[in-house]
Formats: C-alpha cells, sequence, structure tokens
C-alpha cells in the first residue's frame, strides 16, 4: 500500500505530478477541439440544408469520411499527411521555412473534424425539428433575420440538440487517449510512461480510467445542468 | 502505389481486414449475451443488482477502450503467477482473447444501454394485457418486450456495430495484425502514406456496406410502426 | 470575399502559431525515448541516455544550438521526412532499406543483435528451424522485426509499439523469445523485472538485415548537416569524450 502511495506521489520519485500534468494536457486538448468541432458542424449542417447541390453533396461526403474512418486513422493521416502538406504549402511561398503541426494541433485537427461530422448530424435533425412557419411568422412581425435567428430558431435548435451534443461530447473526451499514440504527453501516455518505468500496470492504467470516468461524470453533470437551463421554459411535462 | 508494395502488401492487408471482422463480429456476439443481464440488472429494482450494473456501465462507457485494453493486457501480464494459479493463464495469455474479452465487455455496456431504452419504450398496457391473459412474466418478457424492444433499438444497434469496427483498430497496441496493424507494418517498410489511405477505403467501404444494409433491414422490419400511406 | 478573409486569417494564425524560420546551426533532433539504456525518460519526464549525451557531445562540438523532440519509434522516419525535425539519433541502424529513404552519417556505435528466452524454457538453439511454432516478439519497425519477418516464417511473429512492452511480455510469459539490441536487452537482464531471462544463442550481425551499426539519419540531400556530423563524430571519438559517455552506459566498449 505504502509503495502504492509512493508511486502516486508528486515530486521526483512518484508519478502524481506527471499524471496531473497528462490530465491538464488531456483537458486542454479537449477544450481547444470542443468549440471548434462545434462550430465546424454547425456550419457542416447548414451546407447540408443548403439549396447549392455541390455545396449539400460535399458536406454529405464530409460526414461520411469521418464518420466511417477509424479516428486512430484519422489522426495518422493528419498528423503525418498534414505536415508535407503544410510543409509543402509554406515552402511553396517562403524558402527554407519549417512549418511544425505538433501532435496537439493534429489531434485538435482530426478529432474536432470527427467530432464535426457527428454534431453536423445532431444540428440538423435539430433545425428540421423547428417548423419553417416560425422564421416566417417572425419575419412577417418585422423581426430581422438575424433578431429571427437570435431569439426564436437557435435557442430551440440548441435545446434540440443538447442531448446528442452531450453524448457526443464524452464520446470527444475519450478520444483524446487516442492521441497517445503520437507521443502526445497527455494522460494515458504519461500513464504508459509511468508503467514502462515502475512495472505497475494494473495501478496506473486503473487510476488512468479513474480518472477518465471522473472527467465523464463531471462534464455529465455540466450538461445536465446546461440541460435543465435551456429548458427553463418548457413546462413540466 | 507500385506493383511490387501492392503484390507484397495486398494480402495481408486483405487478411487483416478479415481479421478486424472476426474481431468485431464475435465481440458483438458475446456483448449481445451479457448485455442481456445488465440490461435487466439496470431495470431491477433490487438495490445492489442495480447499482453493480450502473457502476459496471459507467465504467465501460466512462473511460476509452484503449485504456480498458491496456489495463486488461498488461494488467494480466503483471498477475500471470496468480491466473495461473486459477488456470485462466492461457486465456489471458493470449493478446486475441484479452482484446475479444475487452471489446465485448465494452460493447455489452453500450448494448445494455441500448436494450434498457427499447424494454423502456414498450408501452405498459401491453404487459398489463398479458398479464390478463395469464401469461408467465418470463414468457412476456421472451416473447413480447424484448422482441419489440430489439426492433425499436435497431438504428442505435447499427450505430454500435459502426463504432466497433472504428473502435477496433486500436487492438493493433496490442500485437493483433487486424486491419490497421497490417496497414502500420506496411507503412513501416515503405513509409508510402497511400497505405493508410487505402486502409481508410477499406474501412469507409466496411462501414458503408453496414450502413446500407442497416437501412434496408430497418426500414423493412418497422414497416407496421410507420402510418400506412407514408 | 469574407471567406477568402477567412481563410487569410486563419492561414496567418496558423503560421504564427507554428511556424519558425531556421537559422544557421539549429538542429532539432528526433529521438524515441522509450528505449533504454540508450535514450528514455527519467521520473521527471527528461530525456536522457547514451544517444542523448552523444548527440549534446556532437551539438557542443558543432557549436550548434539543439532541441529535441520525441517521437514514437513507428513514425520517427515520417517525421523526419515531414520536417518536424532534422536528424534522427536514436540507435537507428544504417540499413539499405532505410537509406531508400534517408541519408546516413557515419555508425556512432554498434553493438550485435541477440535472442533472450525464459532461463526455465530449455530453447538453447534460435535458428529458424529451432524456433518453428514458438511466439517471438519485437519492436514493429525495426532490423529485428523485419528479420523476423523474413526469416522466421515458421514463427508466430508479435510486434510492439515500444521494446519495453516486448520485454515486458517475455517475463509474464506470452512470447518464448525476443530478438534485440544487446545492449538493450542487457540493460533489462540486469532489472528485477528481467531477472527471469537470459541471452540465447549468437549475436547476429548480417550487415544486409543488421547495417553497420547505429547511425544518426538525415534527410537525403542535407549534406552539410551530414558532414558536420561526421566530423564531429570523428572529434569526439578522438578527444575522449566518446569514451567518457560510453563509460558512464557500459562496461565494455560500444564503437
Amino acid at each position: 500500500m505504502e509503495q502504492y502511495l509512493q508511486y502516486l506521489s508528486f515530486g521526483n520519485d512518484g508519478w502524481g505530478d506527471e499524471l496531473l500534468y497528462g490530465l491538464l494536457l488531456t483537458l486542454r486538448l479537449f477544450i481547444v477541439t470542443l468549440p471548434i468541432g462545434l462550430v465546424l458542424g454547425f456550419l457542416i449542417a447548414l451546407a447540408k440544408r443548403s439549396e447549392k447541390k455541390w455545396l449539400s453533396l460535399a458536406a454529405n461526403v464530409y460526414t461520411t469520411v469521418f464518420r466511417g474512418v477509424p479516428e486512430l486513422l484519422t489522426l495518422f493521416i493528419i498528423f503525418y499527411g498534414g505536415q508535407m502538406f503544410l510543409q509543402f504549402i509554406a515552402e511553396f511561398f517562403v524558402d527554407d521555412i519549417r512549418v511544425d503541426l505538433s501532435a496537439f494541433l493534429a489531434g485538435v485537427i482530426a478529432l474536432g473534424f470527427v467530432f464535426s461530422a457527428y454534431a453536423s448530424e445532431v444540428f440538423l435533425s435539430a433545425m428540421n425539428s423547428v417548423p419553417d412557419g416560425q422564421s416566417e411568422a417572425a419575419r412577417s412581425m418585422g423581426m430581422s433575420w438575424l433578431r429571427t435567428m437570435q431569439k426564436v430558431i437557435f435557442p430551440q435548435i440548441v435545446r434540440h440538440a443538447l442531448p446528442g451534443l452531450s453524448n457526443l461530447t464524452l464520446i470527444l473526451q475519450k478520444d483524446t487517449a487516442l492521441v497517445s499514440i503520437l507521443a502526445l504527453n497527455e494522460l494515458l501516455r504519461q500513464t504508459q510512461v509511468a508503467v514502462g518505468n515502475t512495472k505497475e500496470p494494473i495501478l496506473f492504467y486503473s487510476v488512468a480510467c479513474g480518472l477518465y470516468v471522473l472527467l465523464a461524470f463531471l462534464t455529465s453533470i455540466f450538461f445536465k445542468q446546461v440541460e435543465s437551463w435551456a429548458n427553463r421554459g418548457e413546462g413540466r411535462a | 502505389m507500385d506493383m511490387e508494395l501492392f503484390i507484397k502488401y495486398g494480402p495481408r492487408i486483405l487478411h487483416g481486414l478479415w481479421v478486424t471482422l472476426e474481431l468485431v463480429g464475435i465481440s458483438l456476439a458475446i456483448g449481445a449475451v451479457l448485455s442481456l443481464p445488465i440490461a435487466m440488472a439496470r431495470l431491477s429494482k433490487h438495490k445492489f443488482l442495480n447499482a453493480i450494473s450502473y457502476g459496471y456501465v459507467y465504467f465501460f462507457r466512462g473511460s476509452p477502450l484503449i485504456a480498458q485494453l491496456y489495463l486488461v493486457y498488461y494488467g494480466a501480464g503483471q498477475l500471470r503467477w496468480e491466473l495461473q494459479d486459477i488456470g485462466l493463464w492461457w486465456f489471458f495469455r493470449d493478446a486475441w482473447y484479452c482484446t475479444i474479452t475487452v471489446f465485448a465487455l465494452n460493447t455489452a455496456a453500450y448494448q445494455a444501454e441500448i436494450l434498457r431504452g427499447g424494454i423502456l419504450g414498450v408501452p405498459k398496457g401491453q404487459l398489463e394485457a398479458a398479464q390478463a391473459l395469464g401469461l408467465k412474466p418470463l414468457v412476456t418478457f421472451f416473447k413480447i418486450t424484448l422482441p419489440q424492444a430489439m426492433v425499436a433499438s435497431l438504428r442505435p444497434y447499427g450505430n454500435e456495430v459502426i463504432l466497433m469496427i472504428k473502435g477496433s483498430a486500436i487492438a493493433s497496441v496490442v500485437t493483433i495484425f487486424d486491419l490497421m496493424g497490417e496497414t502500420k507494418l506496411a507503412f513501416s517498410r515503405t513509409f508510402d502514406l497511400e497505405v493508410y489511405f487505402i486502409a481508410a477505403l477499406l474501412y469507409l467501404a466496411v462501414v458503408e456496406i453496414i450502413r446500407f444494409t442497416w437501412e434496408r433491414m430497418d426500414n423493412r422490419l418497422t414497416r407496421h410502426l410507420r402510418p400506412a400511406n407514408e | 470575399m469574407k471567406i477568402l478573409k477567412a481563410i487569410a486569417i486563419a492561414g496567418v494564425a496558423l503560421t504564427a502559431l507554428s511556424a519558425t524560420a531556421s537559422a544557421d546551426m539549429k538542429i532539432r533532433i528526433g529521438t524515441e525515448g522509450a528505449y533504454p539504456p540508450f535514450n528514455f525518460k527519467d521520473a521527471s519526464g527528461k530525456l536522457q541516455g547514451f544517444d542523448i549525451d552523444i548527440a549534446k557531445a556532437l551539438c557542443a562540438e558543432m557549436k550548434a544550438e539543439c532541441t529535441f523532440v520525441a517521437q514514437d519509434w513507428d513514425g520517427i522516419i515520417p517525421a523526419l521526412l515531414a520536417k518536424k525535425y532534422d536528424a534522427i539519433v536514436a540507435s537507428m541502424s544504417i540499413t539499405d532499406e532505410r537509406k531508400k529513404k534517408v541519408d546516413f552519417t557515419d555508425k556512432y556505435y554498434s553493438t550485435p543483435a541477440k535472442f533472450i528466452v525464459d532461463k526455465k524454457s530449455g530453447i538453447t538453439k534460435v535458428d529458424p528451424e529451432s524456433l518453428k511454432g514458438k511466439i517471438i516478439g519485437t519492436q514493429g519497425s525495426t532490423i529485428h522485426s523485419n528479420y523476423l519477418e523474413d526469416l522466421y516464417k515458421g514463427s508466430t511473429i508479435k510486434l510492439y509499439k515500444t521494446q519495453d512492452e516486448a520485454n515486458a511480455d517475455l517475463a509474464s510469459g506470452r512470447l518464448d523469445a525476443v530478438l534485440a539490441d544487446s545492449a538493450v536487452l542487457l540493460e533489462w537482464l540486469k532489472k528485477k523485472e528481467g531477472a527471469c531471462c537470459k541471452f540465447t544463442g549468437p549475436g547476429f550481425n548480417d550487415p544486409k538485415y543488421f547495417g553497420v551499426g547505429a547511425g544518426i539519419a538525415v534527410r537525403k540531400g542535407d549534406d552539410k548537416l551530414r558532414e558536420g556530423f561526421n566530423k564531429a563524430i570523428a572529434a569526439i571519438l578522438a578527444n575522449g569524450t566518446y569514451k567518457k559517455i560510453n563509460d558512464k552506459y557500459f562496461p565494455f566498449n560500444v564503437y
């Protein structure tokens, strides 16, 4: 028991501080990716509803690809392919420039793409659930397009989309663990390093799983709060 | 891609695809069997059963599959002597069995929740009617509740199949030569990004075929739930 | 117009985030960080090891400012080609297969490959015929994995992300044998968890598979950097720095 506490302690002999650092990086990755994925997902949902055929087609292909290819493979392709691509583009403009697509950024891009592909479907069905008549009614009352969106349409979309988005957010949180494959020192990676040094896989992987579960728990509480806030106008059925 | 590579790694990659399908198929089937008692426990009024099954589902859905796989695979390695004493080491020694165990336990948690949702969706009146007809609770469950619950959850089941196929790519981290594992091997000797694109296309094709088949099946099996003139 | 503007802003932001123009004699070095005693991370997360010390000595010799980047072995050459760093100092063997993709400096050390097996396994011979039906593990994307894959067709080959994971599976009895660099294996055999196992069979150094020792990999055509390293390697060999580093890690000469 004492030995275990020693392993998890903070300081030079223990791995507590390394795990905490990993946890913070996991959180950072998650918090940076989430808004990007949300905005991208919303835009793609709009594109799917677009009357321009090519735009809705492109949006649908995007969704199909990022929902069909394993996240792990997407990460590899963006990490290696994206680096080569960016380097190529940069060298086209400036000689001898070095562009570095970090594992963190590659993770944000790959996970953001995957998240947005799923989120666009959630947004799309939320958008479809708001009857067209409402915006016509709002416009006929003299509300501007922006105001109609802001006050009438958007709040309803958010309310309908929240349960689906909350699910996707939990998935995103777990998917951050895959970025460990790119040697980013997030929680799972730090755990592996600790296991490599201490030969205590059960202890450290249990702690890591526990921390992920804790994160999931906190996130779901957060979403419950947001959902009840968003539904405050709906009477109790 | 040059022909030499194609000839050398093409068959291996296709074999990897087969391994992926096998891995996912077996895990899903075992998970389906396990999900039934878990879903029942989740629905039960028994406090203890309820808490245990809730904890189980929360753990497997709340932590990453890859971390669970590391925990079981390397954890079993640490417990070798204990496992040998109880005669289970031959099982956990094998990466294939370890992976299937983790995948099955994981998908069981998801499938249990899907099933639970489906069961809750069956109208109460039917159960009362069955009771009035004198059907035993077990018969009612297997003949009336479960079939309807499964049809109603067809869509989420399809999503779970697809999530498993994608998730199975991590099996390669514990030495399984699935599609991802073979792809990584080919990449490590050629450094040709093309092999990753080929693997991506193969995964995509499998996922799309399943999505398509599933939609047809769903449409057929839920005909009676839609208004006649739709 | 709006879209163009957005793209332009995004482009500038991205460049500002991550682009650094290269100056003279700033070298970014890629290494694995999971290959003790050559390169590994200590409990404070710092890179340590023979490779790291050699690289630092070479940089000092070249009066270059060096930074280290940890990169998984799987992707260590692709990341060099993609210019994530300029050189690999990670115990990479100089082989013809790799020379198709990268250029190498002269060797900076060379140790043979060897098999280790469980002491109680009774395995005494390690030729392909003797290991038929056995499970052999090693790290993926290595000369050892290529060797096994090509010559040990009757055995089951298991490939791991790191050498340490392969060793752990030998200790737990999942593998019958492990093939790897003898200096790396020696380091592990000395540890508590390596007590299970021992070396068996001869050292392997068939140049077709095992090359002519470990060198520093640079991108093809990066001759200035390669020559700089070569001169520095010769210099530290001559002035005793190499010996000091050698003796810090090994009781024998690894050059």
